[in-house]
């Protein structure tokens, strides 16, 4: 194991991450409507494969085969362009996140997490705010005036809530001292050391957690595809793969998300009252702690209705970034006082 | 009291100032008639500042089936089912209200009996109608999961309709002078097991929609509609009794018997999307309770459930092929059956409003002239005046509420 080259474990590494990624958007796609089922008095899918298990994969074999349609009148080029610009950022900002401590292989330390960045939160919010474009371009370029009120209402939403996310993840930044996920993974090592612990760090989950629902254009902030009213927003002239893009994005934006609510608040990989676990026991437990908000945005999904566009921006600017400027201003006087990182 | 005048909009609305620089153009949607929150196909022209509706034009007529005309050509029997097909949500209560007119013309009533199964399968369907309400409102304010609980509870009357009438839907069992057939002890106790649970699971959609912060601020102050406005448009049913007008036809003017029934009439005060959702709710469950008077009228008054008057209703079919004299009144029924030269009209409280039928008859065997006012094309008319100036988003709200099923509508 000492002498494999490093490039190797960086590919293993990326494959791993990254295909777990996509993996974890395809298992979510069937999660989504196998938990709405249950929620229904429904079966959900279940003809393909045992209890369903590879609806992705035909669904994934249904888009790729399904009829590509370009609007008259549309901008093709940013038409094509957009879906990829929409599933790209959450996919390049899974690199930053741990998803373990240290793994030890045949006695040679390797980090798990594709890339250690000392500010790899300014990486991930500088790379996900780059999502709105996909959104907004491709509400453009559809030709398409559904699509172009979803497009602006979506921008409109995800550039709001940035700040509020950006605010409450920088009183998590200013607890721990570090913009490295990893060192703020590295301070919370005993549950007691959880963000979560901390009056400010409760503040900032909830949050936290309300931002990232309408920075991923979830229910029941998901103005830019509301059915009833823009049919399907800003994806309504989008058809096979390239609606596909724009849903594997989402889902990929979840998982980022989620992974980082759990990094940033319930320690990532650190297992409760085990403070010196296995390293893939904390692999495990951030999954399950991950796992744990992706069925969260599922969860709320099937059991809200939807705000409506005003009631949504009133929210955000009017309660949602007052308090997070609050907790900001509450974190700075509490370290200052307790000098406690 | 009857005096009608055109509304004044909304005062409160902005209006476009072409001058100034931040303004855009205006722009025109056109909402249906293929649209998820249109409810079948109703076209909608609006005309948008921004998310702002500042003109709203419904178009009517997608469904056009020619139903009026066809009860002018099809005879007084045959139109039965062409009523299940108005309000196809409630096709009984269509029955009844046609029958009910064309009884009034003939001068006719229905037997004791037959009158308690019709409350019976009225107030039945009204539940299934509300439930369409709830149903369609919270898909369309994206409470999706409400949706299936709404409809699980729609399936078990559907179950107990086949039960009854063989049919689930577009059931026909009404006829002139009373029912087809008489409720069997099996259909009583499948009705009565679901007036067991039917509250419960109403009461799980109301802990999961009233009180929620959400859909209150999405129903709430959304769609206000003055009691003048609401007596000025003609507009009957929930959405009349939401702003506050106590008016109720199954109490004002009473029809098979429900004079003797005791219920409550819910009446809003606001006349938002909001009241107008509680009064609804409130009225399923004062249906139960009629129900579950109609249960016990049933026990307690037997007899025949179709009047024997060869004049206006069918012999039964086995004395057909077994008598002469059935076989030609048979005959003459089918091809020939004439009522007296007479119009008369008669309005029933469907679910979404006044039902009526006006029928006129020039003592042959056909209608003259079959006109149905329809209360969901009344409560189309109110739909530009309460989204005048509102969002957008407002729209699935209203349409929901003002609640039209637009067979009934475009006829």
């Amino acid at each position: 194991m000492q002498d494999v080259p490093e490039l190797v474990i960086w590919i293993a590494k990326i494959v791993l991450i990254f295909g777990g990624m996509i993996a974890t958007a395809a298992i979510m796609s069937l999660a989504e409507r196998k938990v709405s089922a249950w929620m229904q008095y429904r079966y959900g899918p279940n003809r393909v494969g045992p209890f369903g298990l590879l609806q992705p994969l035909a669904d994934g074999v249904k888009f790729i085969f399904k009829e590509e349609l370009i609007p008259a009148g549309a901008n093709k080029l940013l038409f094509r362009l957009a879906p990829a610009l929409a599933a790209m950022p959450s996919m390049l900002t899974i690199a930053v996140i741990p998803i373990g401590t240290t793994a030890v292989i045949g006695g040679r330390e390797i980090p798990l997490g594709i890339a250690q960045l000392d500010i790899g939160i300014m990486y991930m919010l500088a790379i996900g705010g780059l999502g709105v474009y996909g959104v907004i371009l491709g509400g453009w370029a559809s030709n398409s005036k559904y699509s172009m009120l979803g497009g602006l209402r979506a921008a409109a939403q995800m550039i709001s809530y940035e700040l509020t996310l950006i605010l409450s993840i920088l009183a998590i930044v200013a607890l721990s001292g570090s913009l490295d996920l990893n060192e703020i993974v590295a301070s919370q090592r005993e549950i007691g050391d959880w963000n979560i612990c901390t009056p400010m760090g409760v503040l900032a989950f909830v949050l936290f957690t309300i931002a990232s629902f309408a920075e991923t254009n979830r229910h029941p902030f998901d103005f830019a595809e509301c059915e009833p009213e823009l049919v399907g927003g800003f994806h309504t002239e989008y058809s096979a793969m390239r609606f596909a893009l724009y849903f594997i994005g989402e889902y990929c934006a979840m998982t980022v998300m989620s992974s980082l609510n759990a990094t940033l608040f319930f320690g990532g990989p650190s297992v409760p009252f085990m403070p010196d676990a296995h390293w893939a026991l904390g692999v495990l437990a951030f999954l399950i702690k991950a796992g744990f908000f992706l069925f969260l945005f599922i969860w709320v999904r099937w059991t809200l209705p939807r705000l409506r566009f005003d009631q949504l921006m009133r929210l955000g600017w009017r309660v949602m970034l007052p308090l997070a400027l609050f907790n900001l201003l509450a974190t700075g006087a509490w370290i200052a006082f307790t000098g406690d990182h | 009291m009857t005096t009608t005048r055109v509304f004044e909009y909304a005062p409160t609305a902005p209006t476009l100032d072409a001058d100034d620089p931040l303004h855009g153009e205006l722009l025109t949607l056109n909402m249906g008639p293929q649209h998820p929150a249109t409810h079948g196909v109703l076209r909608l022209l609006i005309t948008l500042d921004g998310e702002r509706i500042v003109k709203c034009d419904p178009v009517v007529g997608y469904l056009h089936r020619g139903k009026e005309k066809s009860c002018e050509t099809l005879g007084w029997h045959k139109f039965f089912p062409h009523t299940d097909r108005l309000d196809y949500v409630q096709p009984l209560t269509n029955n009844v209200g046609y029958a009910l007119a064309v009884e009034q013309l003939a001068g006719i009533e229905a037997p004791p009996r037959a009158q308690v199964i019709r409350v019976l399968l009225m107030e039945l369907s009204r539940i299934m109608a509300h439930l369409i309400y709830i149903g369609t409102q919270s898909i369309d304010l994206g409470a999706v999961t409400i949706f299936f609980y709404s409809f699980k509870e729609r399936e078990r009357l559907y179950d107990i309709l086949d039960a009854y009438t063989g049919h689930r839907m577009n059931n026909t069992y009404v006829r002139i002078g009373g029912v087809y057939a008489d409720v069997e002890s099996g259909v009583e106790s499948l009705i009565e097991k679901f007036l067991e649970d039917f509250p419960v699971a109403l009461d799980e959609i109301d802990r999961l929609l009233t009180r929620n912060r959400i859909w209150y601020d999405r129903n709430r102050g959304i769609g206000v509609i003055s009691r003048e406005q609401a007596l000025a448009s003609s507009l009957t049913g929930p959405v009349l009794r939401g702003s506050g007008v106590d008016w109720d036809l199954r109490r004002a003017q009473p029809y098979c018997g429900y004079e003797n029934y005791e219920f409550e009439v819910p009446v809003g005060a606001d006349g938002d999307c909001y009241d107008r959702y509680l009064v609804r709710m409130q009225e399923m469950r004062e249906s139960c309770r009629i129900v579950r008077q109609a249960l016990e009228r049933l026990k307690t008054t037997p007899g025949e459930v179709l009047i024997e008057d060869r004049r206006f209703v069918l012999p039964p079919k086995d004395l057909v092929h077994s008598s002469m004299e059935e076989l030609i009144f048979q005959f003459k029924l089918v091809t020939d059956m004439r009522l007296p030269r007479a119009q008369c009209y008669r309005g029933i409280e469907s679910s979404k409003g006044e039902l009526g039928f006006f029928l006129a008859s020039d003592g042959s065997s056909k209608p003259l002239r079959c006109h149905i006012r329809a209360p969901g094309l009344m409560n189309i008319q109110a739909l530009p005046l309460l989204a005048h100036g509102r969002l957008f988003s407002d729209m699935v709200s209203l349409i929901g509420s003002l609640d039209f099923v637009m067979g009934e509508v475009d006829r």
